[in-house]
């Protein structure tokens, strides 16, 4: 037999994608009941599970408070990782991330407006049956969809989205939207500018699984649609002319992943702020671990970045407690330095991109 | 029937500097034809609009039908391009860049299959990169990103390969790996290729058709001994040559004369 038949082609195949997502799933189910565990008060599951229905100190703790805020937890990290991996392959930049794309921006000018004009405003769901949720996260939202239109429009040029003028236009909006919330920052009065501040940080704390729910099915409905894309997604990352070589409309890939992701990531900073880091650093450990291929890389960042803010939320809430941290330290306390220890060690071997 | 590329009075400008005024051309199938010319010649920007990555006015008819009603997956099952070198800094292996060129031929949402692996394995055998498969892109040097990439191109299983400047960058023994390979992938498969070149003499000795550009026009059209002459090489590039023959005595072949 000729030597070089023997030559093992190495590729992606269904056996690693059910490996690598499957052992992904299990940590996170693991994950979403150990965090659900975890917190400043002892909880006896046998306990809680017994008299569900009664009154049970267990059980509220842990299906009122505990619970949803943890699936709150999985939904945002996996939604800003996996657009974290697509951003970083739309333009061509391994410091894309979510914060970067203008959005983000929008949303928390959107919040903040909402919460210096009509904090107390409810709308009624069902007329009160499912709860109420607050005009907050929908004027965070409508100010993501305001901002997502404006850069869209000043990185169009001749018909098509240029990746250069989307990073630029995401990152100097962002820029002058910051300057506009230090300035309402800074003319509201202390309790508000308090209020304000603690917003912006960002927080999953959330009891009402209306928005738990809302918030899963958009990110599943979005990631599934990026997913859907991984292999053009591969194929962009080669370049532009490379990926019209390949088959690849670019021009109609780039405008749909930059309105799916931008309206992902708008959805996510209305109900939970600016939760930095997830989005950044997921994408980059997945990659030195299970490699490019974006079909393989979207679902095991997914369920990364649901493990990973899971596990730092369960932190920001048991660190100082009964205090509750800003989930955002946590993330970039934890994450900075594991991902230079990864860098360093894998360094060596692969592109750190 | 109808040739592999037919361009007709093809224009291009960059917003108002012109390109290519009025190019008109007719490759046949299984032929092989090199673009020379100097630098802003119009070379790359042709192979451009050949592979739908620019439009210009004119007509360009691939196999008889005008160019722009082929979609994108369609065209790249027709037409591969190899460029001039690819900065790719997602890390990559070899066969992982092959694969993609078979991104037009299965599903979007699925992996690879069988016939895929089988045609990206006997493309990197063909283009002697399959030993180095499994190693990433960036690792490799000049001369084996090449070769992946011709092997990318060649897992399109496409009827036309285009190429800028295939050896660009590559050492002398290497640029005779590129176009040996390409000779005997127009012999053996009856692939059509254009290519655009800079080396005038590697041109002359592997290439039966010369196609000379200069400043966006078709200057010289024909076999090596017509195009490359001493007058058209001053009259184009402004320098004195002395054609030679090759050792077989068919091809010329130019001796620079330096100005000093």
């Amino acid at each position: 037999m000729d030597p070089i038949k023997e030559v093992a082609v190495k590729v992606l195949d269904r056996r690693k994608m059910i490996l690598v997502n499957g052992v992904l799933l299990a940590l996170l189910a693991l994950s979403v009941v150990g965090c659900a565990l975890l917190g400043p008060v002892r909880l006896d599951l046998a306990r809680a599970w017994q008299n569900i229905f009664a009154a049970n100190s267990d059980a509220e703790i842990l299906f009122r408070a505990r619970l949803p805020r943890v699936l709150l937890g999985v939904a945002i990290g996996g939604g800003m990782a996996a657009c974290g991996v697509v951003l970083q392959a739309l333009l061509s930049n391994p410091l894309a991330c979510p914060q970067m794309l203008g959005v983000s921006g929008g949303a928390s000018l959107g919040g903040i407006l909402g919460l210096i004009f009509f904090p107390n405003w409810l709308i009624p769901i069902a007329g009160g049956l499912l709860g109420e949720i607050s005009w907050v996260p929908l004027a965070a939202f409508l100010g993501a969809l305001l901002s997502m239109i404006f850069v869209y429009r000043f990185s169009l040029f001749h018909g098509r989205l240029h990746p250069y003028h989307l990073l630029l236009s995401g990152v100097i909006f962002n820029a002058f939207i910051a300057a506009v919330i230090m300035f309402l920052n800074s003319i509201v009065d202390f309790y508000q500018a308090q209020g304000l501040l603690f917003w912006l940080m960002g927080s999953l704390s959330t009891r009402a699984y209306l928005t738990v729910a809302f918030i899963w099915g958009y990110i599943v409905c979005g990631f599934l649609w990026l997913w859907a894309k991984g292999l053009s997604l591969n194929l962009i990352t080669l370049g532009e002319e490379a990926a019209m070589q390949l088959g690849v409309e670019t021009g109609t890939l780039q405008r749909q992943i930059f309105v799916a992701s931008s309206l992902m990531i708008g959805a996510m900073v209305s109900v939970s702020g600016m939760i930095g880091f997830v989005g950044l650093m997921v994408p980059h450990v997945m990659r030195l671990i299970v490699g490019g291929d974006h079909r393989l890389l979207l679902p095991a960042s997914f369920l990364a970045g649901g493990i990973f803010l899971c596990w730092a939320d369960t932190l920001a809430r048991v660190l100082l407690a009964p205090a509750e941290l800003p989930v955002g330290i946590v993330t970039a306390f934890f994450g900075g330095p594991f991902f230079l220890y990864l860098l360093y060690r894998e360094g060596g071997k692969k592109p750190a991109l | 029937m109808n040739p592999s590329i037919l361009v007709r009075n093809l224009t291009f400008a960059y917003q108002d500097r012109a390109v290519l005024h009025g190019v008109s051309l007719s490759v046949e199938k299984g032929e092989m034809a090199g673009i020379l010319g100097p630098n802003g010649s119009g070379k790359t920007t042709f192979i451009k609009i050949l592979s739908a990555v620019l439009s210009g006015q004119g007509e360009v008819t691939l196999n008889g039908r005008n160019i722009e009603t082929y979609g994108r997956r369609e065209l790249s099952k027709l037409i591969a391009v190899v460029p001039q070198e690819s900065r790719i800094n997602f890390p990559y292996t070899a066969a992982e860049i092959v694969l993609m060129g078979r991104a037009g031929h299965h599903g979007p949402f699925a992996l690879e299959g069988k016939k895929d692996l089988d045609v990206a394995r006997t493309s990197m055998e063909s283009t002697d990169s399959l030993s180095f498969s499994n190693r990433y892109l960036h690792e490799l040097s000049g001369g084996e990103k090449q070769r992946v990439l011709i092997a990318r191109a060649l897992a399109q299983e496409p009827e036309i390969l285009l190429l800028d400047e295939p050896s660009a960058f590559l050492d002398l023994k290497h640029q005779l790996h590129v176009f040996e390979l390409l000779r005997r992938l127009n012999r053996e498969r009856g692939l059509t290729i254009v290519a655009a070149l800079h080396d005038l003499n590697l041109a002359a000795l592997f290439f039966p058709r010369l196609v000379m550009l200069r400043e966006g026009k078709i200057y010289r059209d024909g076999s090596p001994g017509e195009v490359l002459t001493e007058k058209t090489i001053d009259e184009v590039y402004g320098i004195r040559v002395r054609v030679e023959r090759d050792f077989s005595g068919e091809k010329p072949q130019l001796f620079i004369c330096p100005s000093l």
